[in-house]
């Protein structure tokens, strides 16, 4: 069975959560004798292609093509990458933002007619939506060249790409929800987003969804047949337990630590209100917010109006080991997401000993017996269980006990063979 | 002879409130009064109600022929007390007819035989006291909390002067051995021991209304032809279950108040059985051995072992951290504390942290208030936490705790000082206040410049005396 593969990045160019599931999942499909696949990702380039893809045709849009040879790979894979500005998780308002620089004479000039988010969302269109469009062309292309049974696409980006190359082909369609724009934007959804995503639900054979959390958004939200949507959840990768601690822990503080973009989505504000409450009963205790993101500075200045900031710190974005090392120096670690269609890193967090909290609303959630669930705008309960951690030892010692081997039952592997019963479902339609 | 003993036991814990760590050291009440006692208006509506009113019927017609006992725990009778007078007087009106027994047990519904053979031994006194109290027996057969039960818990109960004592027929202790019969301790032989017919037990209790069951519907007849399959040389059946089975675990709609109320019949018409209490089993039958039971064990789960209380890290600290306590807790004399130290050690409280979740996962959920074994440890721990500070308060040991007692006491002293003068400053200003805000009015109206006193200020200032006339008033 060939599958032609529709992603949006790929090792070592991960940016999160996404990246990590599309890599597994197609580390584990490798594993499987009669799967091949070949993987489409666009790629960022610096500033000048930005601006450069802009006018490319159809036609220009160049395709380089290599042998992939990746370590725990049972074999080698095609790997397609396409030039293109296309970057995940960002929204077209946000797209406009980043490149708003290398067309800034253009975009003054709309920017001078347009007051408020409509007109503004009007200009930004024929930026990203054009990128999109691009992608799909090329996508037919690809589709055109080479030969397959099956198209995969992963994620809202990827679903035109998806639609082009069946329109070409004529093979069915999977598309993986890895999110849905309802999570991304707590609720202001994007009207094109939605329109993308709808279309790609609507026309794929069968949808792949990462947890039944997301399964009912799409069921409900998008009003998709539930016959054709499966649930899949996603592993993790086994840890390398032999590489050896880069830093030692400076201080005897109890550190707790929430891992991931600075977003709306992931909830921060509500970790730093779980933080205050329990510095006021508490003193031998730090907290960390590791990563990046729109509300970083806000989050910032937070802290700072309720006065904790000597007792919380602020990494930065985290890349590769330094989320493994900084795992290991946590007690605690805490996932407050409002919408967490998933959520990878808790997986993480738990092969490295560390006793996780979680919020209901996430996918993750539906797995995990050996985590503490709490609602993520609960911030007594949240505080309350770190303050439990914390306070009474047995429960990390249950925590590193069945948490750590419920991880480690989990494996791609497993999750690939659910895909390719999926992928056998929807063959058999034709 | 050959006879059944039934036996239903009535309890439910102080269930608590969700104790936040903030109010550890701050607020000292750790009950959820709304939950407990709307669980406890179901359940008196559903079954104690209905089933003691059958019961009455029953032994009322066959004018003492029909026999059950009961083991009602401490904290139930508290409950009772609390919420619901009237089926404490329900009981006593079963308990008037002579032909109910009540049992000894703890008074907290603890596992406390497990850990302090002392504080054991006075918990079971003041759960008879209170049988006492309510329905004038003195009872003479002990059963444990969840039927525990080993070669030494069974010495210590015959110590107390108990002749006789249940637990659960368990497969691995009673091996080819029939649970028909009545055995003795293996180390005290004077104790004698009822074992629970697990099966015949566990159909009324637990497959009654499951339709997946082969033998669903069960009928009185069904069951008594069951019973006459039983070897005519085994003498007793001991019918052991929690009384909430009729009514609240099998619901009215199965049919299971149809059952009780045509058991006995059935039983008469159709078979040579009688019924007997568990004193009069003890009083008439001759044991046929000693029964061997080195490690604990219970009526629990597959297993019938105590790891739905005691089977992971989470239950055995919660454990080891209250007894911890128990030394302290025999200095005390603070009524408050041994109230609170007698419902914290209800062994529901652990039960709820119970992480068995795959094998009898369906009944533990059943019975739980918390949606994790998880958080229902960091909610008991909580309240622990501050129950071991007032413990501290009332018997300081150490230098430091002595110190913190002193300072506490210091602290509520000087907060009531604080209040008192609050209210009192609180008095002073209202009673500056009023004569200002007249001299306030005054002296505006003095201040206007060029005003000429006309009746209308007059006329307003009468008003403002009267108006605060009214209020002295």
């Amino acid at each position: 069975m060939k599958v032609l593969m529709f992603g949006w990045e790929f090792p070592p160019h991960i940016s999160g959560g996404l990246g990590t599931a599309s890599y597994g999942l197609t580390k584990g499909l490798s594993r499987i004798k009669d799967v091949d696949v070949t993987f489409v990702v666009p790629k960022a380039y610096g500033d000048e292609d930005q601006t450069s893809v802009k006018l490319l045709g159809a036609g220009d849009i160049q395709i380089t093509k290599r042998k992939l040879h990746l370590k725990n790979f049972s074999k080698a894979m095609d790997y397609l990458e396409v030039k293109s500005n296309i970057v995940p998780y960002i929204d077209p308002e946000d797209f406009w933002r980043l490149s708003k620089k290398e067309v800034s004479g253009r975009y003054n000039f709309i920017q001078v007619n347009s007051e408020g988010k409509i007109s503004f969302s009007g200009k930004y269109g024929p930026d990203l939506l054009t990128e999109i469009a691009n992608y799909s062309v090329v996508a037919s292309v690809i589709a055109e060249e080479n030969e397959f049974d099956l198209i995969h696409a992963h994620d809202w980006l990827a679903y035109p790409a998806g639609i082009a190359a069946k329109e070409v082909s004529g093979k069915p369609l999977v598309i993986h929800v890895h999110a849905t724009d309802f999570d991304r934007s707590g609720g202001k959804v994007n009207p094109d987003v939605y329109a993308i995503e709808k279309k790609g639900m609507d026309i794929a054979d069968l949808i792949i969804t990462v947890s039944n959390l997301t399964r009912d958004t799409v069921i409900n939200k998008y009003h998709i047949n539930p016959a054709k949507v499966f649930t899949v959840y996603n592993a993790v990768e086994p840890l390398n337990e032999n590489e050896k601690a880069k830093y030692k822990k400076g201080t005897d503080e109890k550190i707790v630590t929430f891992l991931g973009r600075i977003t709306f989505q992931k909830g921060p504000e509500y970790f730093i209100l779980a933080a205050s409450k329990i510095l006021q009963k508490m003193d031998n205790v730090r907290f960390v917010m590791a990563g990046s993101g729109d509300m970083m500075n806000n989050m910032i200045i937070m802290t700072a109006r309720l006065g904790i900031t000597n007792k919380f710190n602020f990494t930065g974005f985290l890349r590769g080991d330094d989320v493994y090392e900084m795992l290991r120096l946590s007690d605690v670690y805490i996932m407050p997401s409002i919408s967490e269609p998933f959520g990878i890193s808790p997986l993480e967090a738990l092969q490295s000993n560390v006793p996780v909290i979680i919020s209901n609303q996430s996918g993750v959630a539906e797995i995990l017996t050996h985590a503490i669930k709490t609602d993520f705008w609960d911030i007594d309960a949240m505080a309350d269980s770190i303050y439990g951690i914390l306070k009474y030892p047995a429960l990390t010692k249950m925590f590193t006990k069945y948490g750590k081997k419920e991880v480690d039952d989990l494996s791609w592997e497993n999750s690939a063979l659910k895909v390719k019963e999926v992928y056998e479902n929807a063959l058999s339609l034709y | 002879m050959r006879t059944i003993c039934l036996y239903f036991q009535v309890h439910q814990p102080f269930r608590l409130k969700k104790y936040r760590f903030f109010n550890i050291g701050n607020d000292h009440y750790y009950y959820d009064d709304y939950l407990n006692e709307s669980v406890m208006r179901k359940i008196i509506e559903k079954c104690y109600f209905p089933a003691n009113e059958i019961l009455f019927d029953l032994i009322q017609k066959y004018n003492g022929k029909f026999k059950v006992a009961f083991s009602i725990s401490g904290v139930a009778m508290d409950q009772f007390e609390l919420y619901a007078p009237e089926v404490l007087e329900s009981f006593k009106k079963l308990a008037d007819t002579g032909s109910v027994e009540f049992l000894a047990e703890t008074n907290a519904h603890s596992l406390v035989a497990l850990k302090d053979k002392q504080a054991f031994n006075e918990q079971v006194k003041t759960h008879s006291q209170k049988i006492k109290k309510h329905f004038n027996q003195s009872p003479s057969v002990f059963r444990n909390t969840e039927l525990i039960y080993s070669d030494e818990i069974g010495a210590a109960v015959s110590d107390m002067g108990y002749k006789a004592m249940l637990t659960e027929g368990a497969k691995h202790v009673l091996g080819w051995k029939s649970p028909n019969y009545l055995y003795c301790n293996a180390i005290e032989p004077r104790l004698k021991v009822l074992l629970k017919n697990f099966k015949l037990s566990d159909d009324i209790a637990f497959r009654f209304s499951s339709k997946t069951w082969e033998e669903w519907p069960l009928t009185t007849e069904k069951f008594v032809g069951w019973l006459n399959n039983i070897d005519p040389k085994e003498e007793v059946v001991n019918l052991f279950m929690d009384y909430e089975t009729f009514g609240e675990h099998q619901w009215r709609e199965t049919g299971i108040f149809d059952f009780l109320k045509f058991f006995p019949e059935t039983v008469f018409n159709n078979s040579n059985f009688t019924f007997s209490t568990p004193s009069e089993v003890a009083e008439k039958l001759q044991p046929v051995s000693a029964i061997h039971v080195p490690n604990p064990i219970s009526w629990a789960d597959e297993e019938r072992d105590l790891t739905a209380w005691l089977g992971n890290d989470l239950q055995n600290e919660a454990f080891n951290k209250l007894y911890s306590l128990s030394g302290k807790i025999s200095k005390c004399k603070d009524p408050a504390i041994l109230e609170d130290w007698n419902w914290l050690q209800t062994s529901d409280h652990l039960y709820y942290m119970c992480t068995k979740f795959f094998s009898d996962g369906d009944v533990h959920e059943y019975f739980n208030p918390y949606e994790s074994p998880y958080e229902a440890f960091i909610n008991y721990m909580n309240v622990l936490s501050d129950f071991e500070i007032r413990v501290n308060t009332a018997v300081p040991e150490t230098n430091t705790d002595k110190e913190l007692a002193k300072l506490r006491v210091l602290v509520t002293e000087k907060d009531d000082l604080l209040k008192k003068y609050m209210s009192e400053i609180n008095k002073l200003k209202l009673n500056i206040s009023k004569p200002k805000t007249s001299g306030t009015k005054k002296v505006s109206s003095k201040a206007i410049p060029g005003k000429i006193k006309t009746p209308g200020i007059s006329k307003t200032g009468k008003k403002s005396t009267k108006v605060s006339k009214v209020k002295k008033k």
